[in-house]
């Protein structure tokens, strides 16, 4: 038996200011940076609902991978009853994330304290989808959940980019004119992007920067005062639900996640 | 009641509660569910400032003595609205019932509003037991809790069949009022149990009955506003906007009372202190004191006045249960009229 390598919750993939544990002693490098990969990979998983990375809002618990690739994932939520159908989706893709990794063999994510985790833990396990593993209480997937909450990242993220360019001084029909190649480069920039490009929507630089997430069509005049209104309003429920979780989480858990970043 | 800089706020607490959570209560085999639920909740307390937390076992099971202090005699309450959440799958005798509360509430005359409950999955002996409620208890509105669960069904929405059957019959029974709160389980699990598409129906095909969406459909504020601002008889309910968000995160509260401002407008907001989550007294001094932060990210939101604060603490809420409001409290000619309709559709294109 060898021994793993570690990341803790509150060790050094922790950026915050709370309790936090020494690093794992006698840990090989080659080990070590498996698990940095494993963890890099849990980066890549969003929660739906929130936009953000489970990393940065601190529901990975632990992350190890063994010398013989053995990856094992603990994640956590900020309450007992999060909604399992996002729930479910965060440890399916953590899953999937961690097993993508080059050389890790076997994965286990485990979500723990949550009142459906032996559905869901058993589930993902058994690779069973989400009806499977919710009997006779789930009539499909969760695409379609999940491209409803993209669409909202899209509204949000519309508001991220054009709120700075109206600060600036630009009118709102020249937002209309506007195309994604028009806006200055910016981390909420290529969010946006990417979020429109894993909807199918068009994100290429000759895109118009406003258009219906619904439908990709052009916003059209009349309808652009509305439409950024209910793009600042959505961004403003995604980020006033993000803060909640984010304090019952740190009320839940003494602990930092791993990679969890203050906001 | 409540005065600041000469102004008198007559206060109604919209959404409190008076449960038992403790381990006497709780159903055997279903322990982990009513442990985790008031777990839940006492997160949430600790949102608040530091010095109103209470101990874990203190927020399972608090008495009527308490209550009445920290919601009368401290929190500046003149008349509170008990809105029951049954759970009786998780609590023996339910989280806090319509008879808990009429019991307690029932030795302090003129202090309480007992409104009661329906699950449209208790059929016709259901509906019965809603008939006695409300002769009982004068019931004016009544709390739903879609994610309740029932005989293994994890949920239901207002559009439901079973459900208009219930909204109906409050119709016919004189009820006003329809407080909704929204859970993270229904039926069928792969849908946003949040969605609140059935209020904005019910709301449509019930246009006698007011929906007071509580927590302001947290966590989709989004939805909820849009929703709310096409429909005349859609309320917003603050109980969790306060209570999670002034204290902890100002500038977020600041954002989200500005939404609601912009799309709902202050006719149509009421206060609920979500007693025993947070007491009432610091969140009624913080509300009346609050404003806008003086920056840009805020300057083309409605402003919030006196009137609008009052309308919110408390006479929207009077206005909707018939609550007799002293002179003293009431608005001056000018200043707008509590709970009109009309302010939701101040939205152009929605």
């Amino acid at each position: 038996m060898t021994a793993p390598a570690t990341s803790r919750a509150g060790g050094p993939g922790g950026s915050s200011s709370r309790a936090s544990s020494p690093a794992p002693r006698g840990v090989s490098g080659a080990a070590t940076s498996q698990a940095g990969a494993a963890l890099a990979a849990l980066a890549t998983v969003r929660d739906p609902e929130l936009d953000e990375p489970i990393t940065s809002l601190g529901f990975v618990t632990s992350c190890t991978v063994s010398a013989d690739g053995d990856a094992r994932v603990r994640l956590r939520l900020p309450t007992y009853f999060c909604a399992p159908n996002f729930a479910f989706l965060m440890v399916a893709d953590a899953y999937d994330a961690v097993s993508g990794v080059p050389g890790v063999r076997g994965t286990e994510v485990v979500l723990e304290d949550h009142f459906a985790s032996d559905a869901i833990n058993g589930g993902v396990a058994a690779q069973a989808g989400f009806a499977a593993s919710f009997d006779g209480e789930a009539v499909s997937e969760l695409h379609g959940l999940r491209a409803d909450f993209l669409r909202k990242a899209v509204m949000a993220g519309t508001d991220q980019v054009c709120r700075p360019l109206l600060a600036a001084g630009a009118s709102r029909a020249s937002l209309l004119a506007m195309t994604l190649g028009d806006v200055p480069a910016s981390g909420a920039l290529d969010r946006l992007r990417q979020r429109r490009a894993e909807l199918g929507l068009p994100a290429g630089p000759g895109a118009p920067l406003l258009i219906d997430p619904a439908t990709g069509e052009r916003i059209r005049e009349e309808a652009a005062p509305l439409h950024l209104r209910r793009a600042r309003s959505t961004r403003i429920s995604i980020e006033a639900n993000s803060s909640i979780c984010r304090g019952m989480l740190r009320h839940r858990y003494e602990t930092s996640g791993l990679g969890e970043e203050e906001q | 009641m409540y005065e600041k800089n000469g102004e008198k706020y007559f206060v109604v607490d919209g959404h409190m509660h008076y449960w038992n959570a403790a381990p006497d209560n709780w159903v055997p085999g279903a322990e982990q569910y009513a442990k985790g639920w008031i777990e839940c909740f006492h997160a949430y307390m600790g949102l608040g400032p530091p010095e109103t937390h209470w101990t874990l076992e203190h927020f399972q099971k608090y008495f009527e003595d308490d209550l009445m202090k920290d919601v009368f005699e401290d929190g500046y309450v003149d008349v509170a609205v008990f809105q029951p959440t049954y759970l009786k799958e998780w609590y023996k005798e339910g989280f806090n019932t319509t008879e808990r509360n009429a019991l307690m509430g029932e030795k302090h005359p003129g202090k309480f509003v007992y409104n009661t409950r329906w699950d449209p999955r208790d059929g016709d002996e259901g509906l019965e037991v809603l008939r006695r409620n409300v002769e009982r208890f004068g019931s004016k509105g009544c709390k739903l809790y879609t994610a309740e669960w029932n005989a293994g069904s994890r949920g239901w929405k207002l559009t439901d069949p079973a459900a208009y059957r219930y909204l109906e019959k409050c119709q016919e029974l004189g009820i006003k009022n329809i407080h909704v709160h929204k859970g993270p389980t229904i039926w069928p699990l792969d849908k946003d149990a949040f969605d609140v598409a059935d209020v904005d129906h019910a709301a449509t095909d019930f246009p006698d009955l007011n929906f007071i969406v509580e927590h302001v459909g947290l966590p989709r504020i989004d939805d909820f506003c849009y929703m709310a601002t096409q429909e005349p008889n859609v309320y917003a309910g603050l109980a969790v906007v306060i209570g999670a968000l002034m204290h902890a995160r100002p500038r977020f509260f600041a954002r989200v009372m500005g939404e609601l401002l912009f799309w709902v407008g202050e006719d149509k907001m009421l206060f609920g202190s979500d007693y025993a989550i947070w007491e009432p007294k610091w969140q009624v001094e913080g509300f009346v004191d609050w404003d806008f932060p003086d920056s840009d990210d805020f300057s083309d939101y409605p402003r919030l006045g006196v009137a609008g604060k009052k309308k919110i603490l408390g006479l929207n809420a009077a206005k909707l249960y018939g609550i007799e409001v002293p002179a003293e409290f009431r608005l001056a000619p000018g200043q707008g009229t509590p709970a009109a309709p009309d302010d939701a559709q101040l939205v152009a294109g929605a």
